[in-house]
């Protein structure tokens, strides 16, 4: 089990387009990942989970992964926050 | 063999099976199942998803081709969502555990999702439960055996035959399957008919029940110059419009030859003969016809098109796009004119008791300037790769004026102390719809650059008339004297001051009304595309004394019946005499 805490930075928070870069990209992964945000928790492969937890601007997320890929995996899903997206 | 007469919007013959466009309401059996059902409801439902996703992922190329990238994109989450596999998994478990079948787990499913979207704070991702509804239905519909609802997925040669077409219907209007075009409802001026124009498909509208009195897939023939729609056709009957659509292809290649020919009158004076568009992709079929410039682009079509607001960015990049195919060549672009009966997705606006009448276009804009000055930015910016003007819609009185221009000088002073280049000289025009602004077309043009008049709107206020309803219909007449007078005063304080007056309304794209517009001085004549050979025509016809004379005649008669038919009277003559 690996895990990362980061800040979502765009301006629209995990909308529908940056949601499914998210999901793409994490789907690219063997190991089981999970998204969090305060008390509420989704699988990262699901859209509908992901914008579920209607992630806004400025929120907390961690992101957990257990598999063999799972440090790559978290690594590669952090960035993609970090980088704002398409920005 | 049945004949329907309706208003003729959109010339052109068409012979093709009918694709009759209804939503029936979704009606969900929640009976509970047998255990030996669950798998076979199971399968359903799968088989549901991949027709589902099928069908997405053929939209998702039409919407690239057709209306870009981030178009694309917006299929491209609703594929997702299909796709997802918590989705499936939360179907498949009602199914099994709650003894029910495939479509009343589906609803139950998104239902369920919708209530968690519908508790999000964030109002963005809230409104993303359309997404998740949208593919739903669509799921629903499927395993329902419904037919499929909007026009996007067409794959064969059809007329479509509905009860109205809404604005975002239109925008999915594809002249490749889409041969024709027949409504219960609707008028000349109706979006699906100024869309039908430009497309060249035809379209007869204002048929009243054709909907319920002609069958999915029954063969049917369109003449959208008469008016006509023809059921069960004899072979006979198909020979003959057979002949007669060879003959209209005669006549629009003889047509063609006016495309490319400058619109000079015959005592040499030029007279601009420009498009209507509703964006970028429009502007390839304006240089085809031989538009000198762009007298309307109606720029609410990219607010229609989108889920959100389009950014700075995103209109900048559209607007560019049209000021460089146009190459140096004038481009009137219209700030947004929504409300009437233009609704977006991406913005709110109230149930109005008279729309027409309440908040729209400029009265928006001005109580939103945020929004505005965003557009007026993305504007200004764009008028550095070309030749661009401003109008203002639905103006009606010169302080309106005063405060949009506050706006764009705001947006000006911004864009400077950011360095960033735009024409500072760019002239801002005032579209004339109300019989205030025209009547007090002497204040506006002092703080004006030019005039157009947007002759639909201007005649269903003048003569307060509704354009959209049927009974009254007949008393819509651009050609009233009323009308014609407000025109006259309208182009006459405009030259007063050196400036000029297009007009972007029907009335400028209509043959019979060219000969007395050039008459009563307008400069501009602003139309669908494929009506420009037509206008240019009649204006190489006749000299502007000999318009002149005759627009002096017109406006002493005292009737529409009369101007009407003593124009059909001078159109005949010129024609005989060409």
């Amino acid at each position: 089990m690996y895990s990362q805490v980061v800040t979502l930075q765009n301006a629209t928070g995990l909308h529908a387009r940056p949601a499914t870069q998210f999901v793409n990209l994490a789907t690219t992964f063997q190991s089981q990942i999970s998204i969090s945000v305060a008390d509420k928790d989704g699988d990262a492969k699901s859209i509908l989970k992901v914008l579920s937890l209607g992630i806004a601007q400025g929120t907390q997320v961690k992101i957990a992964a257990e598999g063999h890929d799972e440090k790559t995996a978290v690594e590669s899903l952090v960035m993609l926050i970090e980088s704002g997206f398409d920005k | 063999m049945s004949i329907f007469k309706g208003i003729p919007v959109s010339a052109g013959i068409a012979t093709a099976p009918v694709y009759l466009y209804k939503t029936e309401p979704i009606v969900i059996d929640y009976s509970p199942l047998l255990l030996n059902q669950k798998e076979s409801e199971l399968q359903e439902f799968s088989k549901a998803l991949t027709l589902s996703i099928s069908q997405m992922t053929k939209l998702r190329s039409k919407a690239y081709e057709r209306l870009g990238e981030s178009s694309a994109e917006i299929i491209d989450s609703h594929i997702m969502i299909a796709t997802d596999p918590s989705f499936y998994k939360d179907v498949e478990r009602e199914i099994h555990s709650c003894c029910i079948r495939a479509a009343a787990a589906v609803e139950k499913v998104i239902k369920c999702y919708l209530t968690t979207f519908s508790e999000i704070s964030d109002e963005y991702l809230r409104e993303r439960a359309a997404d998740i509804k949208d593919v739903g239905e669509r799921i629903l519909r499927n395993l329902l055996k419904m037919p499929p609802t909007g026009l996007e997925l067409l794959d064969n040669a059809v007329i479509v035959v509905a009860k109205d077409i809404s604005p975002s219907d239109t925008i999915m209007l594809d002249k490749t399957y889409i041969k024709g075009l027949a409504t219960d409802v609707g008028g000349r001026t109706s979006h699906a008919a100024i869309l039908a124009r430009s497309l060249e498909i035809p379209a007869v509208l204002g048929l009243k029940n054709i909907t319920e009195v002609i069958s999915q897939g029954e063969q049917i023939i369109i003449d959208g110059s008469e008016g006509i729609v023809l059921s069960n056709p004899t072979t006979k009957e198909i020979g003959v419009y057979a002949e007669r659509k060879e003959k209209e292809k005669t006549r629009k290649a003889q047509m063609d030859a006016f495309k490319l020919m400058p619109a000079d009158t015959l005592d040499g004076h030029n007279i601009h003969v420009v498009a209507n568009i509703g964006s970028p992709d429009d502007v390839e079929a304006v240089i085809q016809y031989g538009g000198e410039g762009i007298g309307l682009y109606r720029t609410e079509f990219l607010f229609m098109k989108s889920a959100h607001f389009p950014t700075e960015e995103e209109q900048f990049k559209a607007y560019k796009v049209v000021a460089e195919k146009m190459a140096g060549k004038p481009v009137i672009v219209r700030t947004i004119d929504i409300g009437g009966d233009k609704k977006l997705t991406c913005f709110n606006m109230p149930i109005e008791l008279n729309p027409f009448l309440g908040w729209r276009a400029i009265r928006i804009c001005l109580d939103e300037p945020a929004i505005f000055k965003i557009q007026l930015r993305a504007i200004l910016r764009a008028s550095a790769f070309g030749n661009l003007l401003i109008m203002y819609p639905m103006i009606s009185g010169v302080s309106e004026l005063r405060k949009a221009n506050a706006i764009l000088a705001e947006a000006k002073a911004e864009l400077q102390a950011e360095g960033i280049q735009f024409d500072s000289a760019i002239k801002v025009g005032v579209m004339i719809e109300t019989p205030a602004a025209a009547l007090t077309a002497d204040c506006l043009i002092k703080e004006a650059d030019f005039f157009s008049i947007g002759t639909n709107d201007l005649c269903q206020y003048t003569l307060a008339v509704d354009r959209m309803n049927e009974k009254i219909c007949d008393l819509y007449q651009p050609f009233h004297p009323g009308v014609l007078r407000l025109i006259k005063t309208v182009i006459d304080t405009a030259h007063a001051s050196g400036k000029f007056t297009g007009m972007c309304g029907e009335t400028a794209g209509d043959p019979l009304a060219t000969t007395l517009l050039l008459g009563l001085g307008l400069d501009e004549f602003s139309m669908s595309a494929s009506l420009i050979p037509e206008v240019k025509k009649v204006i190489r016809n006749i000299s502007l004394k000999g318009a002149q004379n005759i627009a002096e005649r017109t406006m002493t008669m005292e009737t529409h019946e009369e101007i009407t038919a003593y124009l059909k009277k001078v159109r005949d003559n010129l024609t005989s005499s060409i």
